[in-house]
């Protein structure tokens, strides 16, 4: 019972966020509704059973992917105004679409011939640990997929700083290899051989 | 007691709210890809919700991989939005639309 109170106010959060995300009028309150739609969503996974996801959902969406989010849209200088003015124009079109996909999947929910059979979910043992299950399906079946994934990260790294890089011409900056190849023979350092000059004469006083 | 079906629904009204996100919004590409996490979200939605049920782990996995690919995709898309603003100054789709001419 408690259950479902909490799956039906998750669940209004999670798609009243998501509305506010596609009318939101300023880009910065549509990022914070969708920061909303991901804790709602991960409040909604922990009902799930799928605690780890739930964590990482939080940690990964709401602390790196949509603090990025907010920093490019702090970052660049864009008339919220005008950003706007087709929203009406094109809201049949979007209202149509959304209602037609809604209603295929709607359709092929509740016609509940998907294939398999669905018992209720076994209750999970009370030692039971998520995160362990998780790391040793990943470890073990989908290990490879997982260096995949590295690599697509690794892929990301890169994309990203190699796009954004920029070397404006006129700036200063250390050549950092140069540096490190100097060496005291090539030319840094010269030693010249001159006659040596006599002393002057002391004087008494 | 909460039914799979419930979660099915939910995640379908997601992906539709995304889906007409990127039909209602012609003038900001940062909120295009927003609209793509809300639809990868609802895919996400669905994998925990099957594997809930059908009591497999493996789908929990595959959400894992997902979330993977999906903040590689988020900081690929916002650098090209950052060298657009750049270039153009501005990040309005129609704006987009140098291979057109």
């Amino acid at each position: 019972m408690i259950q479902q109170i909490v799956f039906i106010v998750l669940a209004a959060l999670t798609v009243g966020s998501a509305l506010g995300v596609i009318t939101a009028r300023h880009t910065v309150h549509a990022a914070l509704f969708l920061v909303m739609t991901f804790v709602a969503s991960a409040g909604l996974w922990l009902l799930l059973h799928a605690e780890f996801l739930a964590l990482v959902l939080v940690l990964v969406y709401v602390g790196a992917v949509m603090v990025l989010f907010l920093f490019i849209v702090m970052m660049l200088d864009t008339d919220s105004q005008s950003l706007r003015q087709g929203l009406v124009r094109y809201a049949p079109l979007g209202v149509v679409v959304a209602l037609i996909v809604f209603a295929e999947i709607g359709y092929v929910v509740y016609n509940r011939e998907l294939g398999v059979s669905f018992g209720t979910p076994l209750p999970q043992a009370a030692g039971f640990s998520n995160t362990r299950a998780l790391g040793e399906t990943i470890y073990t079946v989908y290990a490879f997929p997982f260096e995949i994934a590295a690599v697509v990260l690794l892929v990301g790294i890169v994309a990203a700083i190699m796009l954004t890089l920029r070397r404006r011409p006129g700036v200063r900056h250390q050549n950092i290899s140069k540096q490190v190849r100097v060496s005291a023979k090539r030319g840094r350092l010269r030693i010249v051989n001159m006659p040596s000059e006599p002393r002057p004469p002391e004087k008494n006083p | 007691m909460i039914t799979l079906f419930d979660f099915l629904a939910l995640s379908g009204a997601l992906f539709a709210i995304g889906l007409a996100g990127v039909f209602l919004n012609r003038k900001n590409v940062i909120l295009l890809l927003m609209c793509v996490e809300l639809l990868l979200l609802a895919a996400n939605f669905n994998f925990i919700a099957f594997a809930r049920f059908l009591n497999d782990i493996s789908g929990q996995v595959f959400v894992f991989f997902i979330l993977t690919v999906a903040a590689a995709e988020a900081s690929i898309g916002l650098a090209i939005v950052v060298v657009l603003f750049r270039n153009r100054s501005s990040i309005n789709v129609d704006d987009i639309d140098s291979l057109k001419h």
